[in-house]
């Protein structure tokens, strides 16, 4: 098929499966999903509106972006879910959020902190209770630097005041206490308790912390949540550079690192999406600037270097290129070993934050094709950044249902699915491979150069394994 | 910093920080229990061609499913109507009516099964008249069954939703009971059960046993899908049909006592002739249900299960001198304690913490009962309520030999420098435990096998050369 062919082919898909829905639904639908075609005469997609209800959606909530995502991965916080056990249980650990320290004396990342609201503190209240929770942690991690109180959905629907309740425990203990007001039902996705979760580093953390002089070559990263070890990857690259990285946000980070944010010459933010809130605030308030970057793969990494490196001085922009001279060779003979595998072969992705345009370089550095691509919780300007890496005839679909992500698939036939624990067997059961984009299986680092050489093993090991080739009986018909 | 820090550690596995820690009232750190809704989804997933349906924030089943498809590593689908914020002032009626008419449209379910999480709880939903009103306005057909349950996530644990769910498929699917409609059937009720091989297990038992029955519900074949290189969407599952005569059983057998009390009065009280027993773990647990499935059918138990029960003994004697006298400690739902417990003081293994997050007063009872019964019980304490930070904290300042419970434990088993062996729910962290019955008497060999051969596995490790011996 040629290109022009291939897209109206997907056009004619993308009309076919929405003609299942009712009327409204697939009309909601319809704006979500587009082909991009020549001149992306047709391919905007409309994003961060409300699910439809009683659909397949992956999409979480405002909780699970605020704890879930921003703040659980801090580590010397004490993380309070803060309602019934249910939220706190089912984001309890999975996130894969390494940290360095010893837990239950300065890291707390693998803990589950409840309220376990019963029903006498939905008629009377939580407050109190809180009150109590708190010094209790204090109480039994005394090397917490901090309680952070994440909201569930009853809090906000009681009337609970848990900013009174943080201000006074705050004063008495001498410590910070944060309030966030991520109930749920807030918003339409996570995205907006990443937004909730930005604004609470804001108002009670940021700028509040031991003054620090700001050396010349001081970055921080933001928007890495250190999943399998990425901000590691991230990092090394960056300190080899000469850079010095004195804050991460929030993978492997502190409550200080947190307070002094804005005190660095360049934030570098690798998921924008969660954490752009806050990146531009820095450099509204405290004049701190900031520039995406994109460590996937070594053609991505190459150009962010050289455009991390520009932004200093000849001294840096040698160690970069010295970086590159040391590990672009080594990258190359991964893709020496792994391209011949994977050459021509498709992947489909459907992924939150950052991944869905991010990692569009490290499958084309394999010579990997992504035919479909999507966001759960986007914006405008997610979509847009997105389309120019895509090639024509990508299909892009904004908070996909679980049926239509299905039969795109079916009718696309890629060689590789990438997205959600929600989805992997699904495909699995379909016989395709499958890797988890969130989580990358339980693999990773998936960033740096330490990380390309496991995403490159990972996605041969998925589309090549020996065991899709059993599926079929011999005597099946 | 580094002096600091090491003596943090050594408080926290102090006596002094034991004190503190069991001192604490409200703040809940580590529970072994999870929500209503989470076990209402189970629950829904084992009625064939039933849709699961939240009824409150998108993000609670985000979590059910994403919790579920980690333990069992398999497709679960289930839909929300996505209230927000407007629905908690509005009430969340147009986002049922809209979610089940898209649902039902694009599912196609036999069945919904409706159930809150805490959003409409809270702001009082009143989701039996907004199904009413659904159907009126021909968003679903009349005829389409929709179960509802209501599941505050803030009253009971996974265990209560799972009841209340199948309370109202029940009263949504069953035909009335009526003298000259009853059945010969038995139906099975497994409780919330993690392990699709239990669920094999207890059917291979009652068809060995020639007992017409009906499992109820029964997601074995919808959790543990062959891979065909196709996906279906529901798989399998307890028929419609034998869900319609439900309440004309001959009988219901209920396999875990405190799980189900309210779907077990609701059947008594409607005069179905309801059983409950104990989770048939041990030897002692499986021979009640046979006993009681040939009670039931009124025919001799087939040798083949004597010879079968008889294997389980043969391999209890054979490995009893790796678990004699051991000390275990134990954590997970009521039912699963009271299973394991009998099955460890069979083998004359000691039962040291029991930590029961989830506990009632009368499986407090009925546990003190069973460690009374048995020498081996006798050092062990049951900790109602609490958490794995207790849990921990008795795991360093009393010794034990082994931890038993869910994936959720490996903290406080290594902080303890001891093993643990994963039976319970969530097993996130090792492969297709879940397909290995820990019910009947192939689940006593099986834990044995795991408990023993745990053991064994750690004696050879920690050999030196001159211990280092070919056979133990």
């Amino acid at each position: 098929m040629s290109i022009k062919e291939t897209t109206e082919f997907r056009k004619q898909v993308v009309e076919d499966v929405l003609e299942v829905y009712p009327e409204k639904a697939r009309k909601n639908r319809r704006q979500h999903i587009a082909v991009k075609d020549e001149g992306c005469a047709s391919c905007a997609v409309k994003s961060n509106s409300k699910t439809v209800p009683g659909l397949m959606t992956a999409r979480g909530c405002a909780y699970a972006g605020a704890k879930g995502v921003v703040w659980g991965p801090v580590k010397d916080v004490v993380h309070i879910s803060h309602g019934p056990v249910g939220c706190g249980y089912y984001s309890w650990g999975n996130r894969r959020n390494l940290a360095d320290g010893e837990i239950g004396v300065d890291n707390f990342v693998p803990f589950l902190f409840t309220s376990d609201f019963q029903e006498s503190d939905i008629i009377y209240g939580g407050d109190k209770k809180l009150e109590t929770i708190i010094q209790e942690a204090v109480d039994l991690f005394p090397n917490a630097n901090g309680v952070s109180i994440l909201s569930e959905c009853p809090v906000g629907l009681i009337g609970d005041d848990i900013e009174s309740v943080s201000r006074r425990m705050s004063e008495k203990l001498n410590l910070p206490v944060i309030p966030v007001r991520c109930e749920g039902f807030r918003g339409i996705s996570q995205s907006l308790g990443h937004h909730i979760a930005n604004d609470a580093i804001r108002d009670h953390l940021l700028g509040k912390g031991p003054a620090r002089e700001v050396g010349k070559y001081d970055i921080g990263i933001i928007g890495d949540y250190n999943i399998g070890g990425d901000a590691w990857a991230s990092k090394k690259i960056l300190e080899e550079m000469g850079l010095n990285v004195v804050n991460i946000w929030t993978g492997d980070s502190t409550l200080e690192m947190l307070q002094n944010g804005h005190l660095v010459k360049l934030n570098l933010i690798h998921c924008y999406r969660s954490m752009n809130y806050i990146a531009r605030h820095m450099e509204d308030t405290y004049g701190t600037p900031w520039m995406e970057f994109n460590f996937f793969g070594p053609t991505k990494i190459r150009e962010s270097i050289l455009k991390i490196a520009a932004q200093f001085d000849d001294y840096i922009m040698e160690k970069a290129q010295q970086v590159l001279a040391k590990y672009e060779p080594q990258m190359q003979k991964v893709i020496e070993t792994y391209r011949p595998q994977l050459e021509g072969k498709s992947v489909m992705l459907y992924v939150g934050g950052l991944r869905p345009r991010h990692i569009v370089g490290a499958y084309e550095d394999l010579g990997m094709e992504v035919t479909g691509t999507g966001y759960e919780f986007a914006h405008s300007e997610d979509y847009e950044k997105t389309l120019p890496a895509l090639k024509e005839g990508t299909l892009i679909y904004d908070d996909v249902t679980a049926f239509e992500l299905e039969e795109f698939v079916m009718k696309l036939k890629p060689d590789l699915v990438g997205s959600g624990i929600k989805e992997k067997y699904v495909f699995e059961k379909m016989g395709l491979p499958f890797r988890q984009m969130h989580s990358w299986d339980y693999s990773g680092p998936y960033h740096g150069y330490e990380g390309f050489p496991i995403f490159a093993r990972d996605m041969d090991m998925a589309i090549n394994s020996p065991t899709w080739k059993s599926i079929k009986a011999p005597w099946a018909k | 910093m580094e002096a600091c820090t090491k003596a943090t550690k050594s408080w926290l596995n102090s006596v002094e920080y034991r004190e503190k820690n069991f001192a604490r009232e409200k703040l809940v750190i580590n529970p072994a229990k999870a929500c209503q809704p989470l076990g209402a989804l189970l629950c829904a997933l084992g009625i064939e061609g039933c849709l699961p349906f939240t009824h409150g924030s998108q993000g609670c089943t985000a979590y059910f499913r994403s919790t579920l498809s980690r333990h069992f590593r398999e497709p679960v689908a289930a839909v929300s109507d996505s209230m927000t914020e407007d629905s908690a002032v509005f009430g969340g009626q147009g986002n049922m009516i809209e979610g089940l008419k898209n649902a039902y449209t694009v599912y196609k379910p036999n069945v919904i099964a409706v159930f809150t999480s805490c959003m409409a709880e809270v702001i009082g939903d009143d989701i039996k008249s907004y199904l009413g009103n659904a159907k009126d306005q021909g968003a679903i057909p009349q005829e389409l069954p929709v179960a509802l349950a209501n599941t505050p996530s803030f009253k009971g644990s996974h265990i209560t939703g799972y009841d209340t769910m199948l309370k109202g498929l029940i009263e949504c699917l069953a035909k009335p009971r009526q003298e000259e409609t009853i059945n010969d059937r038995l139906y099975v009720v497994p409780g919330f059960d993690t392990y699709p091989a239990n669920l094999r297990e207890y059917k291979r038992l009652l068809k060995t046993m020639d007992a017409p029955y009906t499992l109820l519900p029964d997601s074995s074949d919808v959790v543990d899908t062959p891979n065909l290189g196709t996906y279906e969407l529901y798989p399998g599952g307890t028929p419609i049909s034998e869900m319609n005569e439900a309440l004309n059983a001959a009988g219901f057998l209920c396999l875990q006592t405190y799980t189900t009390p309210t779907t077990s009065k609701y059947l008594a009280g409607l005069g179905v002739p309801v059983e409950t027993l104990a989770m048939p773990m041990g030897i002692a647990g499986t021979d009640k249900f046979i006993e009681s499935v040939a009670k039931f059918t009124g025919k001799e138990v087939p040798e083949e299960i004597t010879n079968e029960r008889g294997r389980a003994i043969d391999a209890m004697t054979d490995a009893h001198q790796y678990i004699h006298g051991k000390r275990f400690a134990l954590f997970g739902d009521p039912d699963i304690l009271i299973g394991l417990v009998s099955f460890l003081l069979e083998m004359g293994g000691m039962p040291v913490h029991i930590v029961c997050t989830n506990s009632t007063p009368l499986f407090k009872k009925a546990m003190e009962k069973l460690l009374a019964s048995s020498p081996y019980g006798k050092e062990a304490t049951l900790y109602a309520g609490k958490d794995l930070w207790h849990l921990r904290s008795l795991l360093v300042t009393e010794p034990v030999d082994m931890l038993i419970g869910d994936a959720h434990g490996k903290y406080a088993a290594r902080d303890a420098n001891i093993p643990l062996v994963r039976i319970g729910f969530p097993i996130t962290d090792r492969v297709n435990l879940h397909r290995y019955p820990i019910v009947g008497y192939s689940g006593v060999i099986n834990m044995i096998t795991m408990i023993a051969n745990t053991f064994l596995e750690e004696k050879d490790r920690a050999s030196t050369d001159t211990y280092f011996e070919l056979m133990r």
